[in-house]
């Protein structure tokens, strides 16, 4: 083990700052939000393993794996959601789901 | 030579992260993704996670991706003409916000010195599934419950009516 754990906390933040900009760039499309999203979990998941590494315990690990059980919870609600979305509108695209505008 | 295998696999990885963000076809961003996923997948085994690197492959780049490119085809959202890609002025809060992070990361980096941990050879299945079986059982659970309610909520979402 000779990986630096600060690298991987750079790795970390700069996968993060990806992911955030992927949902913010994308903000018409829900599936490229969804990607984002993913991007970000994933970037969260590096920071438990990592930590996991440095300190020499098993809780990083156990709890990088609750993140993948959340995660892909949420990914078949998400796109359940968008598949509902694109029966009702025939449409990804977040600007045609205004009905709620003032 | 784990540090130079990380540093490749780190690069690859962010390349295809950054390849996905930017693809203009939401398939072609999956693909990518899956490259980056596999990638992260063997930077946790060499942090000493092999059982997190399994099933970063078998979840993350099996299950989930394949349920985005299912979803994808499934609703015929491959063509690029359909999909609208962000123009610049969609871009520059993202620019500035991925600027903003990886220049105080940047920051961060120049002013620490490094600390290498010494002696750790990785976590096995064995002391993995002990802490996870033992220590956290009402979080195992409690996830499966999640997961349970999920479902419910998918097969709702989904029904015709």
């Amino acid at each position: 083990m000779s990986i630096p754990l600060f690298h991987v906390l750079i790795l970390a933040g700069i996968l993060f700052a990806l992911g955030l900009g992927c949902t913010v760039a994308w903000r018409a499309n829900v599936i490229m939000m969804l990607i984002g999203i993913e991007i970000m979990l994933n970037a969260v998941m590096l920071v438990f393993v990592g930590a996991s590494a440095q300190w020499g315990a098993a809780d990083g690990q156990i709890f990088s794996l609750m993140l993948m059980a959340l995660t892909s919870a949420e990914v078949s609600l998400a796109l359940a959601m968008v598949v509902y979305l694109h029966r009702r509108k025939q449409s990804v695209n977040t600007d045609d789901f205004d009905s709620m505008k003032g | 030579m784990e540090a130079i295998l990380f540093y490749l696999l780190a690069a690859v990885t962010l390349v295809g992260t950054l390849c996905a963000i930017t693809a203009r076809q939401a398939v072609r961003a999956i693909v990518y993704l899956v490259t980056s996923f596999f990638a992260l997948a063997l930077i946790f085994y060499l942090l000493g996670a092999p059982l997190v690197a399994a099933f970063e492959v078998i979840i993350y780049a099996g299950a989930i991706m394949v349920l985005f490119l299912f979803v994808i085809m499934m609703l015929d959202l491959g063509h690029p003409e359909k999909m609208q890609a962000p123009r610049l002025a969609d871009w520059w809060p993202a620019l500035l916000l991925m600027l903003a992070i990886t220049g105080s990361v940047a920051v961060l980096a120049v002013a620490r010195q490094l600390q290498v941990p010494g002696g750790f050879t990785g976590i096995s299945v064995r002391q993995f599934s002990r802490a996870l079986f033992q220590q956290y059982g009402v979080a195992v659970e409690i996830i499966s419950m999640q997961l349970l309610f999920a479902l419910v909520g998918a097969l709702y979402l989904g029904r015709r009516r």
